[in-house]
């Protein structure tokens, strides 16, 4: 199993408490956890050494705050270095240039580009009231050129055309042409997907590039992608160079390491992050936010986004009410969450990404992680009747018996059940009272990563 | 507009093993320049299995593989067994085929009524549009007759690419109209494909990330109706994996199989400078067959999965690692 770095953070801390400051030897352990987590969340490993190697530096001689565990001084050190990395500020495209401006995005075979161009086009259309047309040079892949043709009339852009059968060099000219003819602010340039290790494509890139003269030059990166995307990332930048990057298919459940390796090596700022497929799932890059995802810390705010989307409001509020009325959060509505979850992909899809406080994060909710037992736990509420669902207290030893034989299972299963609800009613009376940013305050580790608080 | 970046040569058999050597080797061979470069004096000991470790774990073997695979040369070392450097490389391949040669079953087409379907699923932009093409020549060049089901009712011009592969291979393509049901789309091809007596059945899926459970669902459906029509089918429910992605591949492996009962395994993408490693952490974990591997863009750019000839093309045995040990 993978655990999440707040798990090896909280271990970690654990074994420092009650050490008065930090010294080389009692990071020591801690250290080689920060290291092995972030090999996990594919940061890649030279980009992992000079890393951890700033923060022992930082580390080492800091005194453990009295106010603060050992393990929340070492996750805010952690957490503000890897802020550093991506730098403070959310930065812009630039489209200060004669028009038509021109944005030419690269990247490896199926990153996302042709995708990533019709959202960038949407974006400028709908937020920066531009005038965009998009052009695919990707003579290479079936059907390419259609699939950007289909997406720029979805999202409203002009479409210089291509064909297969020309050279990508030529089209690019000819875009140029039309965008200026058709008094266009800014021309997005899509092209195939290549291996940086492919020397003829990679000066096919290079002429092309030099044509349109770009104004951004962004690599497009698949947030899933491993160790070796330094390479690819440094071999684009050496050649073109970039000047941003985009980070694809981040509505995953991959931790995203890829963007700090990226950052690293190019120096280059990460612009915007993808989150779907749909044209419109584009979200301005956020520093806090990805370091804490790449910590495990938990990107709390695309989680909330998420809970709005698929858990029904209805149900939501129905809920949120009856907390809110001082009354308990029973067996029926467990029962709900647990529907919910399984709608959602799981308990442990949400336990990913939120942040949970270390008496939460146990082993007894981790065990709802997967659909089969989502779904045993519910034949275990359907087969109580409606007066134990209500109030779970009066269910005895004998009551326990008749429920697991309703439904075929043990009693530790139901007392294990049992059990999760109580914890669950403790986390749901913790909502209620402050909200969900109250309950992550409570939360080892420290505070919520400035940003979320 | 095929292939033109790389040229799709035929050769099938002997050239075989010179060609994936050189395709994998591209990048030049982590393991076996590093190792040179680890072990200068000659001398094997833990600092340089350790060392070894962080470069296994560098190819996106992870970290649980790696130390499963480095466990292993330790118990050689401790025999004694690993007193130079090409005993270090020889330790290292066979404990890279031990891992690989259980999952290396290849992909048998038994004869049956009714079309062996494969049902093709992966991430988002993994390869398996392209995976499909490229299984149709072959299939095609057994002696088999394919047809492809345009089960990607999603992604623009997803259907318009399948139907390229189709073409090119000059085999028929049952599509529906785009937002159509998928797994209707699928049905239909499969009900052609009996009446026409057709032996293969290739169903492309739109890509979709693990964790979006109603596209998860929306794969069991697809299986839950061809299961209906044919208990067998699919025949084969094929993961496509993007060799290029680091740690979360093995999630993709684990709940796609948790979804699907996956029975092959495709990894795509090992003509690029990743080598592969996450292989050895599929092979250590889960254990469901590889199947394919994918070395580039055009049909001919596939070939059966072999753990020997992969390890060895992985290890790159005659190049940069003779000169350098000699
Ligand atoms: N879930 C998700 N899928 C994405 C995202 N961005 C792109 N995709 C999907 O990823 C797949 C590949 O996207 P494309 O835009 O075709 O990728 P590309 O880089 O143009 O691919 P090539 O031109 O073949 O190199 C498609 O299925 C897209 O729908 C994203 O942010 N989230
Ligand atoms: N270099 C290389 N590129 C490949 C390989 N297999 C596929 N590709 C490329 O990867 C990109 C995506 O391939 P597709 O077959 O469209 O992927 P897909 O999984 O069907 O994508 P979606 O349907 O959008 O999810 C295309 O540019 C392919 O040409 C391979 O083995 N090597
Ligand atoms: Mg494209
Ligand atoms: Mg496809």
């Amino acid at each position: 199993m993978f655990e999440t770095l707040s798990t090896r953070l909280t271990q970690a801390a654990k074994s420092l408490s009650g050490k008065g400051r930090l010294t080389d030897a009692n990071i020591k352990d801690t250290v080689r956890e920060v290291r092995l987590a972030l090999l996990e969340a594919d940061v890649a490993l030279p980009v992992v050494k000079t890393f951890i190697e700033r923060i022992r530096e930082r580390a080492i001689g800091e005194e453990v705050g009295r106010s603060l565990t050992p393990g929340q001084t070492f996750t805010k050190i952690i957490h503000s270095e890897l802020v550093n990395v991506f730098g403070r500020d959310t930065v812009p495209l630039d489209l200060r240039a004669q028009p038509p401006v021109v944005i030419f995005l690269a990247g490896l075979q199926g990153a996302g580009k042709t995708t990533t161009a019709a959202k960038l086009a949407r974006r400028l259309i709908e937020k920066d009231k531009k005038r965009v047309m998009l052009v695919s040079v990707d003579v290479h892949r079936p059907a390419a050129i259609q699939q950007l043709k289909i997406l720029a009339d979805e999202v409203g852009a002009g479409h210089s055309p291509s064909r297969a059968d020309e050279k990508p060099e030529e089209i690019v000219l000819r875009s140029l042409d039309d965008s200026r003819r058709q008094h266009m602010d800014v021309l997005i340039v899509d092209t195939a997907g290549r291996l940086h290790i492919d020397e003829i494509m990679m000066a096919e890139a290079s002429r092309v590039h030099a044509i349109c003269a770009p104004h951004e030059t962004l690599f497009i990166v698949d947030s899933m992608a491993g160790q070796d995307a330094i390479k690819s990332a440094k071999a684009f930048d050496e050649l073109l160079p970039l000047t941003g990057v985009i980070l694809t298919k981040a509505d995953g459940d991959a931790k995203g390491g890829v963007a700090l390796s990226v950052r690293e090596v190019t120096g280059k700022s990460i612009r915007f992050i993808g989150t779907g497929e749909k044209t419109d799932a584009l979200e301005v890059f956020h520093p806090d936010r990805m370091a804490s995802r790449i910590l495990g810390m938990g990107d709390v705010l695309s989680l909330v986004e998420e809970i709005e989307d698929k858990v029904s409001r209805d149900d939501a509020e129905k809920l949120a009410r009856k907390l809110k009325k001082g009354k308990s959060f029973d067996l029926s509505d467990l029962k709900a969450q647990l529907d919910q979850m399984i709608n959602m992909g799981g308990m442990a899809a949400m336990l990913e990404k939120l942040p949970m406080p270390g008496n939460l994060n146990s082993a007894a909710l981790k065990s709802t992680a997967n659909e089969k037992q989502l779904k045993r736990q519910i034949a275990i509420i359907d087969s109580m009747t409606p007066g134990e669902r209500r109030f779970p207290k009066i269910i005895n030893g004998g009551r326990k018996k008749r429920i697991a034989a309703g439904a075929g299972m043990q009693i530790q299963d139901v007392n294990r059940l049992l059990k999760q609800h109580q914890q669950m009613e403790k986390m749901m009376k913790k909502i209620s009272r402050g909200g969900i940013k109250n309950m992550l305050r409570g939360m080892p580790g420290g505070r919520l990563p400035p940003g979320l608080a | 507009m095929f292939g033109k970046k790389t040229e799709a040569t035929t050769e099938k058999g002997t050239g075989f093993v010179t060609r994936l050597r050189q395709k994998l080797n591209r990048g030049g061979s982590w393991l076996s320049y590093d190792l040179a470069n680890l072990v200068p004096g000659g001398k094997i000991d833990d600092d340089v299995l350790e060392e070894l470790e962080s470069e296994l774990i560098m190819a996106d073997v992870g970290v649980s593989a790696a130390a499963h695979i480095i466990s292993e040369l330790r118990k050689r070392l401790a025999r004694n067994e690993l007193k130079d450097l090409v005993a270090l490389r020889d330790g290292l391949r066979q404990t890279l085929i031990d891992i690989l040669a259980p999952v290396a079953n290849p992909l048998c087409i038994s004869a049956h009524p009714g079309p062996f379907v494969i049902l093709v699923v992966g991430v988002n932009g993994a390869g398996k549009t392209t995976t499909i093409g490229k299984l149709a020549s072959r299939f095609q060049d057994e002696g088999y007759s394919v047809m492809l089901a345009a089960g990607d009712t999603f992604r623009a011009a997803a259907v318009e690419q399948l139907e390229a592969w189709g073409e090119r291979n000059n085999v028929p393509v049952i599509a529906q109209q785009a937002g159509a049901d998928p797994a209707a789309v699928i049905f239909d091809a499969y009900e052609a494909a009996r009446a026409r007596k057709v032996d293969v059945l290739l169903a492309d899926t739109a890509g979709r990330l693990q964790n979006q459970q109603g596209l998860m669902d929306e794969l069991i459906k697809i299986k839950r109706v061809l299961s209906r029509h044919d208990a067998g089918a699919p025949h084969e429910t094929m993961l496509v994996l993007d060799a290029s992605q680091g740690q979360n591949a093995l999630l993709q492996a684990e709940k796609f199989h948790a979804a699907l009962d996956l029975t092959g395994i495709t990894v795509t993408k090992l003509d690029g400078s990743a080598k592969g490693g996450i292989l050895l952490a599929i092979a250590n974990k889960l254990g469901v067959s590889v199947r394919y591997i994918g070395i580039g863009e055009s049909a001919a750019d596939m070939q059966a999965f072999n753990a020997e000839d992969f390890v060895d093309a992985l290890l790159s045995v005659e190049n940069k690692f003779r000169k350098e040990s000699t």
